[in-house]
């Protein structure tokens, strides 16, 4: 499979990076060049085999339920999430007007 | 008096405790390495001299009062800029973490300072760890140490993505450094500077506070000047953290009491797929070196078959680009880090607008192949057969552990090489991945160990892989290839 440039400015839109009409250009030789490298793993037969989930078999765990069981992670720690927002406002993060 | 930055780990943590110097003196004459290497080697992205000389004082004070140092008490570190150090600069090497001060530890950063660690400053590496020569860092390129036999003054690679932390240690600015390893990030760049760096099991050390690349492969581990220095501060930096799912949960062994370069009863395979056609001469006739100084370490030297090889690097660069765009998905100019508003932009213009300007050329072709193989209509042809693939190969290792013990391979398929050489061209730089991927793909432990030098005039390296959670038998197999190797050049001083 190969991607044409309408293809790469659909991904760069899906994840929300602007490109240029001139990166997108530069970008259509490369990624093509990467994915029929990639291509390669079609030739694999995989009859039966399921995907992998988890590399070191691990069982997920519950943390116990309790509130602030962790109090660096737990709540009330607003102006330290807020720290490094660009545009913190009045206990909020601020961003551009989303409603019109 | 000796050059206090000629010792290792374990030679200023038993000099501090048994009070041939002073922690202070050991910080002060690194702090004066790091600072006089700076431009020449770029290194760092930030230096924290006075985070050293804390540390150190504390240390030292807790001596005075005989109280008992920490495993790595008295030691300054390096620590990768991927990991999260409270009040202290945070990038990740990138434009869109650039200023991003953290309001908390990473575990891993954690546990070293509780062991009696201090922080000389921050070290470069590729951008979000996307990069094999420290060429895609937002600071600048690493510059290594070495250079080439041949007169000529070539800027060469430090490896990457942990260049920094290779540059470092090897040019003596610190004795060890942090580095974290995704699909090679610690064994290739030790491989290109001639120092030791150990992957341990995934699982082993806690991911909380790290900066996340492709996270069912990022693990952290030690890099330092021989074996037994990782074992001591890997030691330090393993352990249950409840803050990470998949943190394992067992107790860390004590693989510094456990070392033993005596391989008497235990069986190495030689992978023959790992032979590849137009593999460098001089790699070649260094994995055969080892094989004889395994043998002669007493251990049975057995051929074994890993038939998925080739498909590792294709599924791995499906796979990582995948993880990687989710999490960094992230990065969004609103709760942290860059923003770019252009005049009269909505919401999706500000993040697009964000990560164009924060994110670099590499990131952002990580990014779309990742977001391109988890499209509708492409996800099972690119992730879940890649996924599929990841099990196989897995599988490959757990029949040929049946066999053997360890495995021992070349950790690179070649030297380093010159700055600008490869960053044209992302397939060629992706290859140098080769030998050290699989056994990032399988989750398992494994490290790199100097063992010889090329007709350049440059270091190379050779790879054990070992049995998940077996670090010990990796440890072991790597000191008994260090103790035979004799490994000591080191860079001549031109910075």
């Amino acid at each position: 499979m190969s991607v044409d440039t309408a293809t790469v400015a659909k991904i760069a839109s899906l994840a929300r990076i602007k490109v240029s009409e001139q990166e997108l250009e530069a970008m259509v030789p490369e990624l093509n060049g990467i994915l029929a490298w990639v291509e390669q793993l079609g030739e694999v037969d995989v009859t039966g085999v399921e995907p992998m989930t988890a590399v070191i078999p691990n069982k997920l765990r519950l943390r116990d339920d309790v509130i602030d069981a962790d109090p660096l992670t737990g709540g009330n720690r607003r102006d330290a999430v807020l720290a490094n927002a660009p545009a913190a406002e009045h206990g909020f993060f601020g961003v551009p007007k989303v409603i019109e | 008096m000796t050059d206090l930055t000629e010792l290792g780990v374990a030679q200023i943590r038993d000099g501090v405790a048994g009070g041939e110097f002073t922690a202070v003196e050991v910080a002060e004459a690194f702090n004066a390495n790091v600072a006089a290497a700076q431009d020449a080697l770029n290194a760092f992205i930030v230096t924290t001299p006075d985070a050293a000389i804390d540390a150190a004082k504390a240390t030292d004070a807790k001596r005075a009062k005989g109280e008992a140092l920490g495993k790595m008490g008295g030691v300054p570190i390096g620590m990768k800029d991927l990991f999260a150090t409270r009040g202290v600069q945070t990038t990740a090497a990138s434009h869109i973490l650039e200023g991003f001060r953290p309001e908390y530890e990473s575990t891993v950063s954690q546990k070293l300072w509780d062991a009696g660690a201090g922080m000389l400053g921050k070290l470069n590496l590729d951008q979000f760890a996307m990069g094999s020569s420290n060429e895609t860092s937002y600071f600048g390129n690493v510059i290594s140490p070495w250079r080439r036999n041949d007169g000529g003054n070539a800027a060469l690679a430090p490896g990457g993505s942990s260049g920094g932390s290779s540059a470092a240690v090897s040019a003596r600015l610190c004795p060890a450094a942090t580095g974290t390893d995704t699909g090679g990030s610690i064994r290739q760049p030790a491989a290109f500077t001639g120092i030791t760096g150990i992957k341990p099991t995934y699982g082993r050390c806690s991911r909380w506070g790290i900066v996340a690349f492709a996270s069912s492969l990022d693990q952290a581990g030690p890099m330092a000047r021989d074996t037994r220095d990782c074992a001591i501060m890997l030691e330090a930096m393993a352990g249950f953290d409840p803050k990470d799912s998949t943190s394992l949960d067992m107790p860390v062994p004590q693989w510094e009491a456990g070392l033993s370069a005596d391989l008497k009863g235990k069986k190495v395979g030689i992978p023959r797929e790992y032979s590849m056609d137009g593999m460098d001469a001089e790699i070649a006739a260094l994995w055969d070196q080892g094989v004889a100084w395994l043998k002669d370490a007493g251990a049975e030297v057995v051929e074994i078959s890993l038939p998925h090889t080739k498909y590792a690097l294709p599924a791995y660069y499906i796979i990582a680009p995948a993880e990687a765009s989710s999490n960094l998905a992230r990065y969004d100019g609103v709760r942290y880090g860059l923003r770019d508003l252009p005049d009269g932009a909505n919401l999706q213009d500000m993040y697009a607008a964000t990560r164009a300007a924060g994110f670099g050329a590499e990131v952002k072709r990580r990014i779309l192949i990742g977001t391109y193989v988890l499209s509708a209509g492409f996800y099972d042809a690119y992730y879940t057969q890649a996924q599929k693939v990841r099990t196989l190969i897995s599988q490959d290792f757990a029949k040929a552990f049946e066999e053997c013990d360890v495995i021992l391979a070349p950790t690179t398929p070649t030297a380093s090489f010159a700055l600008g050489e490869k960053s044209d061209d992302p397939l060629s730089m992706y290859l140098n991945d080769v030998f050290s991927v699989p056994a990032s793909l399988a989750g398992l432990p494994a490290m790199s160990v100097p063992a010889g030098i090329n007709r350049e005039g440059l270091p190379l390296g050779l790879q054990v892989i070992g049995k998940a959670f077996d670090e010990q038998g990796v440890l072991n197999a790597g000191l008994a290839i260090e103790q035979r190797a004799g490994f000591t050049a080191k860079p001549a001083k031109w910075w």
